[in-house]
C-alpha cells in the first residue's frame, strides 16, 4: 500500500503544481507546456487506478489534440511576442529550458507508470466489482458503452459534427486575389470568346488587344 | 501514512477545480488562459468521476467521463475558433480590452 501512496502523492503533487503555474506562468506558451504536463500527470494516475483506456483516451484527445491546438492559437495569434525566434535567435531562450524541465518530467513520469504496470495488481486490492468477470476495462467498457448508452455516444457523435461546422464556419473567410481553377468557367467557355481570325497584310502584322 | 482512498482522489479534484476558478478571476493577460483554466475545471470533474466508478465499482462513471471528453474537446475547439475570429477583427485578445459589449 506504500507504493500506492508514493504514486498516488508524486502525480498529485506534479498535477496541482503544473495546475499554478498554468494560472500564474507569464507565458502563454508556458501555460500551454504546464497544462500538457498537468494532463499527463491525471492520466498516469487514472491508468495505475484501473481505468486503463480513460488514461490513454485523455493522453490522446488532450495531449494529442486539443493541447497541440492551444499551441497552434498561441503561436498563430502572437499573443506571447514570439516572433518566429523559437530557435533563430540567441536571446529569446526562454522557451527551451521550460520544454526541457517539462519534457523530462514526462518522460520519468511514463518510466515510472510503465515500470509499476507489472505490479499493478499487487498494488490495489480495492474490492473492485468491475474486475469480477475478468476482463479489462477496455472491454468492459466497450461493453456497455455499445449497448445501455448507445444513444447518448451518438449524441456525443453529433455534438463533435456541429463543432467541426462550427469551428469551420466561424474561420473560413474569402481570400481575395487568389487563383483558383473553376471547372465550370473552363467548359462553359465558346470558341467566340477565345479566339479571334484576323486578317493579316503583308509586311504590316498583327496587333492585338488595342 | 495513511491509506489512499476515495477522499485523497476527491481532494486532488477539488484542489484542480480550485485552481480552475481562480485563474478564471486572476487572469488579466488574454483569453486563452481563461479557456485553459476551463479545461483544468473540466479535468477536475473528470478525476471525481473515475474516482467515484473505480471506488464503488460503476463503470457509469467512466461513461460519463468519456462524454465530457467529448464536450471538452468541442468546447475547446469553438472556444478557440471564436478567439481567432475576434483577434481577425479587433487585433486584440486581452482581456481587459474586450469590451464592445460594455459589459
Amino acid at each position: 500500500m506504500i507504493a500506492h501512496s508514493i504514486f498516488f502523492y508524486t502525480f498529485s503533487i506534479i498535477a496541482v503544481i503544473s495546475a499554478i503555474m498554468v494560472t500564474v506562468s507569464k507565458n502563454t506558451v508556458h501555460s500551454v507546456f504546464f497544462l500538457i504536463l498537468d494532463f499527463i500527470s491525471i492520466s498516469c494516475l487514472f491508468i495505475m487506478i484501473g481505468a486503463e483506456f480513460l488514461g490513454m483516451i485523455m493522453l490522446i484527445v488532450y495531449v494529442g489534440a486539443v493541447a497541440v491546438l492551444f499551441l497552434f492559437v498561441v503561436m498563430m495569434l502572437n499573443v506571447a511576442q514570439q516572433k518566429n525566434q523559437w530557435f533563430a535567435s540567441q536571446e529569446s531562450s526562454g522557451h527551451i529550458p521550460v520544454g526541457l524541465i517539462i519534457s523530462t518530467i514526462i518522460f520519468f513520469e511514463l518510466i515510472i507508470v510503465i515500470g509499476g504496470w507489472k505490479y499493478k495488481p499487487d498494488l490495489f486490492d480495492i474490492n473492485n466489482s468491475l474486475n469480477t468477470f475478468n476482463v479489462s476495462n477496455t472491454h468492459a467498457l466497450g461493453q456497455i458503452l455499445y449497448t445501455d448508452y448507445i444513444h447518448v455516444f451518438q449524441l456525443s457523435g453529433m455534438i463533435l459534427l456541429v463543432a467541426m461546422i462550427g469551428a469551420i464556419v466561424l474561420t473560413f473567410r474569402k481570400r481575395e486575389g487568389v487563383k483558383k481553377q473553376s471547372y465550370l468557367k473552363q467548359i462553359s467557355r465558346e470558341r467566340s470568346e477565345g479566339v479571334q481570325v484576323l486578317e493579316v497584310e503583308t509586311n504590316k502584322g498583327v496587333k492585338i488587344d488595342d | 501514512m495513511t491509506e489512499i482512498g476515495l477522499g485523497h482522489y476527491l481532494t486532488l479534484g477539488a484542489v484542480i477545480f480550485s485552481i480552475g476558478i481562480i485563474g478564471i478571476f486572476l487572469n488579466r493577460k488574454n483569453i486563452i488562459v481563461i479557456l485553459m483554466s476551463i479545461e483544468l475545471i473540466l479535468l477536475a470533474v473528470n478525476i471525481n468521476l473515475v474516482a467515484f466508478s473505480i471506488f464503488l465499482g460503476d463503470l457509469a462513471g467512466q461513461v460519463f467521463t468519456l462524454f465530457i471528453l467529448t464536450v471538452a474537446a468541442a468546447e475547446a475547439a469553438i472556444g478557440l475558433a471564436i478567439i481567432v475570429v475576434y483577434y481577425r477583427n479587433s487585433g486584440t485578445i486581452r482581456v481587459e480590452e474586450i469590451d464592445k459589449l460594455k459589459g
